[in-house]
């Protein structure tokens, strides 16, 4: 029993379920000590790779008995390998299915699989245009253009959403990812449901539209946006930097990315039907029209059983993303990734999710 | 011989130690070659609406060879004139001291790694080339090959080509420099006593002499260029078209960048079919670097006409 349980209190108290973190102490980057000891092995979304290495640092300092591995292999990789039983959660930059979720339960010795919404990162829609610093595009036009039917600068619906501006009689240059990718995903996926008679395309992590500029990661997109008068393309927002960033039409206004946004559209959109207790997915409502909210996010989802054959296993992954879902741990994500912390609603519906992992002893 | 001369205990060892290490390389070999099959087979036999963008395993593959063999082709194209250039200054035109330390900068070359490559390629030499391409899209536009739109950011097959060019000059430089140096002294004097100038022995004795070395070397490069990946990776903006267009920004992929780039969020089918196209890279590579045997084979032969 120690003096200072800040975090602790605040964990607790949205846990009335559990009682183990009472004991606990403040660790110097915000996580709680739990006194527990032991080892747990995590795999997935690389998109989570930077926020998972902070959230990892931060719990191990708190906790130097615990070692905790994360090996981004990709999303795919992460669910497979937590449905063969080969790690203890895992990192998606989407859930399972609900058809998927009876394979993906067999390590979880007759529980069910908890699906938590733990990291939401902004995407941002990024471009080159040399005098332009500010721009305006509606959904209609951002799929007209990476559908490659707007092929001009000056074309007159580009125009109709920016009165006023000076645009340029230039190519335009979309760029896309190369690479299967969970951004690609959830940026087809926002182009399908708001402007879905622009974009024909279903959402996919493989890039749908042929002859564009094509590149390698969010770094790959950036640095070819970068290199390129009159490119526009897409990439998480943390690696944006000094490009111009476009502001997406919400409504009747126009919305530039921000964390507040961003978390504001996951907090405000419906779980969806027909899930369990724990399992919480997030239908986004990408077509919102309220203009707080920003349509173009990530959402990454940190999966786990809802039952461990070892109890120091439960107790060290509940222990875990009670952390990462905590103020502390979600602050830590935004300053290293540029993720955007979830809103308090949704916390407590996480946590009252970690408060359902137990051990079988 | 009569009497058997004795085997001694080292012998035995360094022929047990010889023989193993040459079994060792060939089961590697064999296992390396089994696992791509295997992997491959559910592929090959398995219905195309089960891979992914219910395209034939072909089809998906047509694309990606042609890639990988357009970008080679371009390396070879540049980098095989520039290696007989480099390596006849250094073994007939340098001065002795300038060809040592200048053979020593080439092979130098060989070992900066491939990243650094592909991120000079990306970073340096593709904006560089952007007015280039822009330049050869509006006056050359009526090949087909500079037919444009320019890319406006340089990152185009014949970007790839030249950098893959760049990588593989090192090791055709040092074979034919090896080769240039071994002509015979007295055919090269019997041709300058013939009134020969200095173009016309190289002509005429060392070019001949050097030919299938030349070629060889060429084989190598070709595949290494063939097996190349991050540095095409960074360079090539690849979209997946097939066409002759080299300046465009909408490029094939080569199957070794194609595999990097897709493997890490592969699962399922994916990964056979990644698998297997590595198995077509495999066959490519082997059938180059055999014609490469194939040819230093006869060159042999020709050696012993050397006097």
């Amino acid at each position: 029993m120690r003096t200072a349980r800040i975090a602790a209190a605040l964990v607790a108290a949205s846990l009335p379920l559990t009682a183990c973190y009472s004991d606990a102490n403040q660790g110097n980057a915000g996580a709680v000590s739990t006194g527990l000891s032991g080892q747990v092995a995590g795999a997935g979304s690389s998109a989570q790779s930077a926020a998972m290495q902070a959230w990892i640092a931060g719990f191990q300092s708190a906790n130097s008995e615990v070692t905790i591995n994360y090996d981004p292999v990709g999303s795919g990789g992460g669910r497979d390998q937590f449905a063969e039983g080969g790690v203890d959660f895992a990192g998606s930059d989407r859930a399972f299915e609900r058809e998927e979720l009876a394979e993906a339960a067999k390590p979880c010795k007759g529980g069910s699989v908890l699906q938590l919404p733990l990291y939401v990162s902004p995407i941002a829609v990024a471009f080159n245009l040399e005098g332009v610093d500010e721009l305006n595009l509606s959904a209609k036009v951002l799929a007209g253009i990476f559908d490659q039917k707007i092929r001009r600068w000056d074309d007159r619906s580009i125009a109709a959403d920016n009165p006023g501006l000076d645009l340029p009689d230039l190519e335009i240059t979309p760029v896309n990812r190369q690479d299967d990718s969970g951004t690609t995903e959830n940026f087809t996926d926002y182009l399908h449901a708001a402007a879905p008679e622009q974009w024909p395309h279903e959402p996919d992590g493989v890039w749908p539209v042929p002859g564009g500029e094509a590149a390698n990661g969010n770094s790959g997109v950036v640095q070819a946006i970068a290199a390129g008068e009159g490119a526009i393309g897409y990439a998480d927002a943390s690696q944006v930097g000094g490009l111009g960033i476009v502001s997406v039409g919400v409504g009747d206004g126009f919305v530039p990315y921000s964390p507040e946004a961003a978390a504001a559209i996951v907090e405000a959109s419906p779980r969806e039907s027909g899930r369990g207790p724990g399992d919480l997915v997030v239908e986004l409502e990408r077509d919102t029209t309220d203009s707080g909210q920003y349509p173009i996010v990530l959402v990454s989802y940190s999966i786990a059983c809802s039952r461990y054959d070892d109890p120091v296993v439960a107790e060290l992954v509940a222990a875990f993303l009670s952390y990462v879902a905590s103020e502390q741990g979600q602050a830590v994500a935004a300053q290293t990734a540029g993720s955007a912390p979830l809103a308090p609603g949704l916390r407590s519906d996480v946590l009252e999710a970690i408060a359902l992992i137990e051990g079988t002893a | 011989m009569t009497t058997p001369a004795k085997v001694r205990l080292g012998d035995r060892v360094f022929a047990g130690l010889s023989t193993g290490s040459g079994v060792l390389i060939l089961l590697v070999l064999a296992g390396v070659a089994l696992f791509l099959v295997v992997e491959s087979l559910p592929v090959l036999t398995a219905d195309p609406s089960e891979l992914p963008g219910e395209r034939t395993f072909w089809s998906y593959l047509g694309p990606l060879v042609f890639g990988t063999l357009v970008a080679a082709l371009l390396a070879l194209l540049f980098a095989v004139p520039l290696s007989i250039g480099i390596a006849l200054f250094i073994s007939h035109y340098a001065p002795r001291r300038l060809a040592r330390s200048l053979g020593y900068v080439i092979d130098l070359l060989a070992a900066i790694p491939s990243v650094i490559y592909g991120l000079w390629g990306a970073l340096v030499l593709a904006p560089y080339l952007v007015p280039t391409y822009r330049w050869l899209a509006e006056n050359a536009g009526w090949i087909p090959l500079f037919a444009g739109p320019a890319s406006s950011t340089g990152r185009t097959i014949l970007t790839a080509g030249l950098v893959l060019s760049v990588m593989i000059l090192p090791i055709m430089s040092a074979i034919n420099r090896e080769v240039f140096l071994q002509t015979p002294k007295l055919h090269e004097e019997a041709s300058l006593a013939l009134g020969a100038t200095r173009w016309e022995m190289i002509r005429m004795t060392v070019l001949p002499y050097g030919r299938s070395g030349i070629v060889s070397g060429a084989m190598l490069g070709l595949g290494r260029a063939l097996g190349e990946t991050i540095a095409v990776l960074l360079v090539l903006s690849a979209s997946g078209a097939v066409t002759v267009n080299l300046i465009s920004q909408s490029n094939p992929s080569t199957i070794p960048a194609n595999i990097a780039a897709q493997f890490p969020e592969a699962t399922g089918i994916t990964v056979n079919l990644l698998i297997a196209s590595g198995l077509v890279l495999f066959v490519i590579t082997f059938a180059v670097n055999f014609a490469a045997r194939a040819i230093l084979a006869r060159r042999s032969e020709f050696d012993g006409a050397a006097g």
